[in-house]
C-alpha cells in the first residue's frame, strides 16, 4: 500500500516537473514564433539595420562566427590531438585538461572584458577582430574537449594496426585515428558553432555593433545578438518588433545547426 | 637447427613493461623456422602476446618499455640484424613491412575496402597506380576474400562481417609481401565458420611467409602449427615439433597444461 502510493506520488511529481519544464520551453518557442513571424517581412532580410532590417546583422554575425571557427577549429583540434595522442596523459596533460574545463565554464562576459583590455583599449576602439577573438576563445575549449573525447573512443588496436603496417605516428593519427573520429569531431564543431553564434556578452564591448553594412573588421562590426539587446530596450514599437524578428531568425539558425549536427551523428551510426 | 632454416631467432630475450619492477619475459630463446607455423601457447599472463608484440616492436607505441637480448631477423643470405637495435623511423617502417601483424579484433580502417589494402602500400612509398591496383587484387585473392569484395571495393570496410574484416586485415598485411606474419589470437573474436576460413587461410599462407601465432585454443595450435612453444609466467618452458609437444612432452608442466589440468 505504502509502496504503491510512493510509486504513484513520484510518478506524478516527475511527470508534473517534465510538463512544467517543457511547458515553459513551448511557451517561449510559441511566443517567439508568433511575434517573430508577425514582425517578419521580406524587407527584414534585404534591409540593413539603419533601414529597419537585419541583413547586415546576419552577415556580420556569421562572418564573426565563421572567422572565429577558422581560428578555433585548428587550434582546438590540434590541442585535443596533443592531449590524447602525444601527451602520454602526464601532468601537463592533466593541467591542460583542467584549464580547458575551467575555460569552458568561464562566464562569457569575463572573456569579453579580457578581450576588451587586449584588443579594444590598446587599438582605440571597438572592432570586428576583437569580437572574433572573443568568440574563438569561447570556442577553443569546447573543441579541445570534443576532440579529446572523440579520439579516446577510437580503439587502441586501430593505432597498433596502423603502426604494424609501417605507418609513422603522425600519419596514423591524421589518416586513420582522426578519420575514425571524424563524425564526432564534426558534430562537436557544429554544436560549438551553434553555441557561439548566439552569444552576446563577448561581443557587447569588443565588436559592439554597427547600423550599416560593413566587411571592415577594424571598425565596429554589425551583430545580430547585440542588436537584439539594443532594440529590445528602445521604446518604439518598430524597434521591438525588429528585435522579435531577429530573435526568431537567430533561434531558427541555432535550431537548424543543432538538427544538422544530430542528423550527421545519427546517419553515421 | 641452422640459421638457413630460420627466419627469426630470439636470443636471451627479456622484456620489462614500463613501470614494472620485474621482467615479463625472462631470457627467452626461440627459433622461428622459415615457411613454418610456430604456435605460442600458455595460460593468460604467460607472456606469449608480449613476446609476439616484441617481434615487430609494436610495444614502442607506448613509452618506457625495456628490451634486453636479441631478436634477429634473417634475410636470404642468412645474415640477421638485431631488431631490438632499431632506432631510426625508416628502419622501423622497414621492420613492420617485413614483419606484419594481425590482431585479435579485426581492425579495418575507416575507409573503403580497396583503400584498406592500398594504405600499407602507399605507406611503403609505392606511387604507381597500376602496381598498387595489381597488388591489392593479388592480396585480396591470397586472403581468399576477392570473390566477396571484387564488386564492392569502393564500399566502406566497416560494412563487412567480422570474419571478412579479419581476412581483409590479412590481405592488408600480405600486400606488403612480408617475411613473417604475427597472429595475435586471430580467431578468438570470430564464429566457428569464420575461424575455419581463417585457419585454412593461415595454412595456405605458409607457402610464402613464416608465421607465428598466439592462441588460447589448443586444438587450433595442434591443427595448424609445425612447431609449438609452451610458455609459463614469462619463461619458455618447452619448444619443439608440435606432434612432440602435444603427444610426448618432455616437461611435466607442458603435459599438465595441454591435458587441461590448469590454465
Amino acid at each position: 500500500m505504502n509502496r504503491l502510493f510512493l510509486n504513484k506520488a513520484i510518478l506524478m511529481l516527475s511527470t508534473l516537473s517534465a510538463v512544467i519544464g517543457l511547458g515553459f520551453l513551448l511557451w517561449i518557442l510559441i511566443t517567439l514564433s508568433y511575434k517573430g513571424i508577425m514582425s517578419l517581412h521580406w524587407s527584414t532580410f534585404t534591409n540593413d539595420l539603419v533601414e529597419g532590417g537585419i541583413r547586415n546583422l546576419l552577415v556580420g554575425q556569421f562572418t564573426m562566427a565563421l572567422m572565429a571557427s577558422a581560428i578555433a577549429v585548428p587550434i582546438g583540434m590540434l590541442a585535443g590531438i596533443y592531449l590524447r595522442e602525444y601527451s602520454n596523459n602526464g601532468k601537463l596533460a592533466a593541467v591542460m585538461r583542467n584549464l580547458s574545463d575551467v575555460m569552458m565554464s568561464a562566464p562569457s562576459i569575463v572573456i569579453g572584458v579580457f578581450v576588451f583590455a587586449l584588443l579594444v583599449d590598446p587599438f582605440g576602439g571597438y572592432n570586428g577582430w576583437a569580437g572574433i577573438v572573443a568568440l574563438a576563445i569561447m570556442m577553443i575549449p569546447i573543441i579541445i574537449s570534443t576532440t579529446d573525447n572523440m579520439l579516446s573512443l577510437v580503439p587502441q588496436e586501430l593505432r597498433e594496426a596502423g603502426m604494424a603496417l609501417g605507418g609513422s605516428k603522425h600519419k596514423i593519427i591524421l589518416q586513420i585515428v582522426v578519420k575514425a573520429a571524424k563524425v564526432g569531431i564534426t558534430t562537436g564543431v557544429l554544436l560549438s558553432f551553434a553555441r557561439i553564434i548566439g552569444e552576446t556578452a563577448p561581443l557587447l564591448f569588443t565588436s559592439a555593433n554597427n547600423q550599416f553594412f560593413t566587411m571592415d573588421l577594424t571598425e565596429q562590426f554589425p551583430s545580430l545578438t547585440v542588436s537584439i539587446y539594443n532594440l529590445a530596450t528602445y521604446p518604439d514599437e518598430a524597434s521591438r518588433e525588429l528585435a522579435w524578428a531577429a530573435s526568431f531568425v537567430l533561434t531558427m539558425v541555432v535550431l537548424l545547426i543543432n538538427l544538422v549536427g544530430r542528423f550527421i551523428t545519427r546517419s553515421k551510426k | 637447427m641452422t640459421t638457413d632454416t630460420m627466419i627469426m631467432e630470439v636470443k636471451d630475450f627479456s622484456f620489462t613493461y614500463a613501470g614494472a619492477s620485474s621482467p615479463s619475459l625472462k631470457k627467452i630463446n626461440l627459433p622461428i623456422e622459415k615457411n613454418k607455423i610456430t604456435a605460442l601457447i600458455g595460460p593468460s599472463g604467460c607472456g606469449k602476446s608480449t613476446l609476439l608484440r616484441s617481434m615487430n616492436r609494436i610495444h614502442d607505441l607506448y613509452p618506457g618499455n625495456h628490451y634486453e637480448g636479441e631478436i634477429r631477423l634473417y634475410d636470404g643470405d642468412g645474415k640477421g640484424g638485431n631488431i631490438l637495435e632499431i632506432k631510426k623511423e625508416n628502419d622501423f617502417i622497414k621492420l613492420r613491412q617485413d614483419v606484419g601483424m594481425i590482431f585479435q579484433k579485426p581492425t579495418p580502417f575507416p575507409m573503403s575496402i580497396y583503400d584498406n589494402v592500398a594504405y600499407g602500400l602507399k605507406l611503403a612509398g609505392i606511387k604507381d597506380k597500376s602496381e598498387i591496383q595489381g597488388r591489392v587484387e593479388k592480396a585480396l585473392q591470397d586472403a581468399a576474400i576477392w570473390g566477396e569484395t571484387k564488386d564492392r571495393l569502393k564500399e566502406s570496410a566497416m560494412g563487412l562481417s567480422g570474419g571478412q574484416q579479419q581476412r581483409l586485415c590479412i590481405a592488408r598485411a600480405v600486400a606488403l609481401k612480408p617475411d613473417v606474419l604475427l597472429f595475435d589470437e586471430p580467431t578468438s573474436a570470430l564464429d566457428p565458420i569464420s575461424t575455419g576460413a581463417i585457419e585454412e587461410l593461415i595454412a595456405e599462407l605458409k607457402k610464402d611467409v613464416s608465421i607465428v601465432i598466439v592462441t588460447h585454443n589448443m586444438q587450433q595450435a595442434s591443427r595448424l602449427s609445425n612447431y609449438t612453444a609452451f610458455m609459463y609466467l614469462g619463461d619458455l618452458i618447452e619448444y619443439g615439433k608440435t606432434d612432440k609437444i602435444f603427444l610426448n612432452p618432455s616437461v611435466k608442466l607442458t603435459e599438465d597444461y595441454i591435458t587441461g589440468r590448469f590454465g
